[in-house]
């Protein structure tokens, strides 16, 4: 389990993460959710002891990081696939990092099975792709077989292939019972991984809270209208109780009243409909609802 | 369950503080081996050093008529037969400091800190495997250099032996000057966490500051030149002074290996503190 307290990191007078509290528990995938810049790898390597807070803690299996004496039996991670020496062999990378936590040599061989690398084990790094990269890193997460295991960005660079092959790992993984937290900026890809949900924007934490219930909660049964009348067929829906919302342009947004009773209306009065249709609430719309006021690199609208 | 056996043997290697020095050691040495710059570095060296003997010895017996009087007395058969440790100096600083910076440049130091999160044992053991294999490397090569060099001393060129008074002490030196030398690009390494900013540190050190103060008025140049890193050092495997203003053997080495001792302090402070 990892539990983090008032967890707040500054750089200067610029504040990453500021006040986070959460745990993330075993036996489920733990979406860490949030737009680039928002804090996660940041809140990451605190986790790992590589940065120190600046003020509240992070704990793993209720010990500090900077504790641990053989810290890859319990959480492996993957940070950065290219943080890695080119010139070294996949095999080798792997061998050093066992070889410093006291796990068998034969670990290597396992772990270079499970995530597919085992052809090109005494292959340079260097000379792998983004995806490879990231299997590779994803093995040294595995190596000593881990009760936590943290990704940063996992699905990056990989082929739809390589996605659904990490999708189904970190799925068995959290059914093993283990704690796995997966950072994304993806939230389609999220939703299909994730049973939890962590949501960060601007360094604080806008949601804690299982996936269905942050869609659940936000799902407001819309009905979007075009019609060549717009600004009388608006009138008549408020007429009906409806709360309506005019966009530019000139779709209406409807809430309150059933797509059905909208299209009998419409008939009634003899309007012409371009389009009638139900909006469903997804979690891509939840999150640009949480994240709307937090994103920090945004690109300038044209006008 | 196979995850189960798998940790219950690997349990038994994991005891105590000694176990995890031993981790980290063992770690560290593969890292070392497992790329090619280390052993290429190590060859080069060795090839610098002795090659320095072969030109430098060699250069002697046709030029040994014509020097003076004075000349011929201050000449040091041993001295001159490891002078190609002035350009291998540079082959093991950089490999000092290249054995942190590569590390930081390419984030694999977030790996490794991962892994272990003792800092300062991370980084004391890298310089400690990688100081004990250039020791083995420079030392057998001093000796191979003093070998070729005095064989090549004939005639009318006095050559030294190593039962000769302080022969044997120079010849083990230069491996020690060496040693010290990796250490020290290793802590400038691991303070400056950049390759360029390391080697322009080191080099800074070892070469362009004897030239700025062999600038200044001589009185001054001759108080202060004899106290620089690479001129202390250096002394050790000398069997004459160089200088009438050379420190002894032993002097100029301790206050090198102070001058390590510093920057490996530094590096272990700042370590303890900062982000990587």
């Amino acid at each position: 389990m990892i539990e983090a307290r008032g967890l707040t990191k500054r750089y200067g007078r610029q504040t990453a993460v500021s006040g986070l509290d959460f745990r993330v528990e075993p036996g489920r995938v733990t979406g860490f959710l949030g737009p680039n810049g928002a804090g996660k790898s940041t809140t990451m390597r605190m986790i790992l002891g590589l940065d120190l807070p600046s003020s509240g803690s992070v704990t793993v299996n209720g010990r500090r990081y900077r504790g641990m004496v053989w810290p890859l039996h319990e959480i492996g991670a993957l940070l950065d696939a290219r943080a890695v020496h080119p010139g070294r062999s996949a095999y080798n990378h792997l061998h050093s990092l066992a070889a410093a936590n006291g796990i068998p040599r034969d670990r290597v061989d396992v772990v270079l099975e499970q995530v597919g690398l085992a052809a090109v084990a005494r292959k340079r790094v260097g000379g792998f792709s983004l995806g490879m990269s990231q299997r590779l890193g994803i093995a040294g997460a595995l190596l000593g077989d881990p009760g936590i295991l943290l990704f940063d960005e996992p699905v990056n660079g990989l082929d739809p292939d390589g996605i659904l092959w990490i999708r189904t790992l970190m799925r068995s993984l959290a059914a093993e019972g283990r704690t796995v937290l997966v950072s994304s900026h993806l939230m389609s890809e999220t939703a299909l991984t994730a049973d939890h949900l962590l949501v960060i924007g601007e360094g604080r934490l806008l949601a804690d809270m299982p996936l269905d219930e942050l869609i659940a909660r936000d799902a407001t049964d819309r009905v979007e209208v075009r019609a060549v009348d717009h600004h009388r067929l608006a009138g008549e829906l408020r007429t009906l109780g409806g709360e309506v919302t005019l966009r530019p342009d000139g779709t209406l947004l409807v809430v309150g009243v059933e797509s059905a009773a909208i299209g009998e209306l419409a008939a009634a009065r003899g309007h012409v409909l371009h389009q009638l249709r139900d909006v469903t609430s997804s979690l891509e719309e939840a999150y640009f609802r949480l994240t709307e006021g937090s994103v920090v690199y945004r690109a300038p609208v044209p006008a | 369950m196979n995850a189960h056996l798998v940790r219950t043997a690997a349990e038994g290697r994991r005891h105590g503080p000694r176990a995890r020095l031993r981790a980290t050691a063992r770690s560290e040495w593969v890292k070392l081996w497992s790329v090619r710059s280390a052993p290429a570095v190590l060859g080069a060296t060795a090839v610098v050093i002795v090659l320095g003997a072969l030109v430098l010895c060699s250069g002697y017996r046709s030029g040994w008529a014509s020097m003076s009087a004075s000349e011929r007395a201050a000449f040091d058969p041993a001295s001159t037969s490891l002078r190609g440790i002035e350009p291998a100096q540079l082959f093991v600083g950089a490999l000092g400091v290249l054995a942190v910076t590569g590390e930081y440049g390419t984030g694999l130091i977030r790996t490794t800190l991962a892994a272990t999160p003792q800092r300062a044992q991370v980084l004391v053991v890298k310089g400690l495997v990688l100081g004990a294999v250039v020791w083995a490397v420079t030392t057998a090569s001093s000796f191979g250099a003093f070998a070729l060099g005095q064989h090549l001393l004939t005639g009318p060129v006095p050559h030294a032996e190593l039962e000769d008074p302080g022969v044997l002490r120079a010849v083990l030196g230069g491996g020690l000057y060496l040693t010290l030398i990796a250490l020290f690009g290793t802590a400038l390494g691991a303070l400056s966490r950049s390759t360029p900013l390391g080697l322009a540190a080191l080099f800074g050190v070892l070469l362009v500051l004897p030239l700025m103060v062999g600038l200044l008025p001589s009185g001054l140049a001759d108080g202060i030149l004899p106290y620089l890193p690479g001129e202390a050092g250096s002394q050790v495997w000398h069997v004459m002074p160089p200088s009438p203003h050379s420190l002894g053997p032993w002097q100029g080495f301790s206050l090198f290996a102070l001058d390590v001792v510093v920057s490996a302090g530094a590096v272990l402070t700042l370590t303890r503190k900062r982000d990587v």
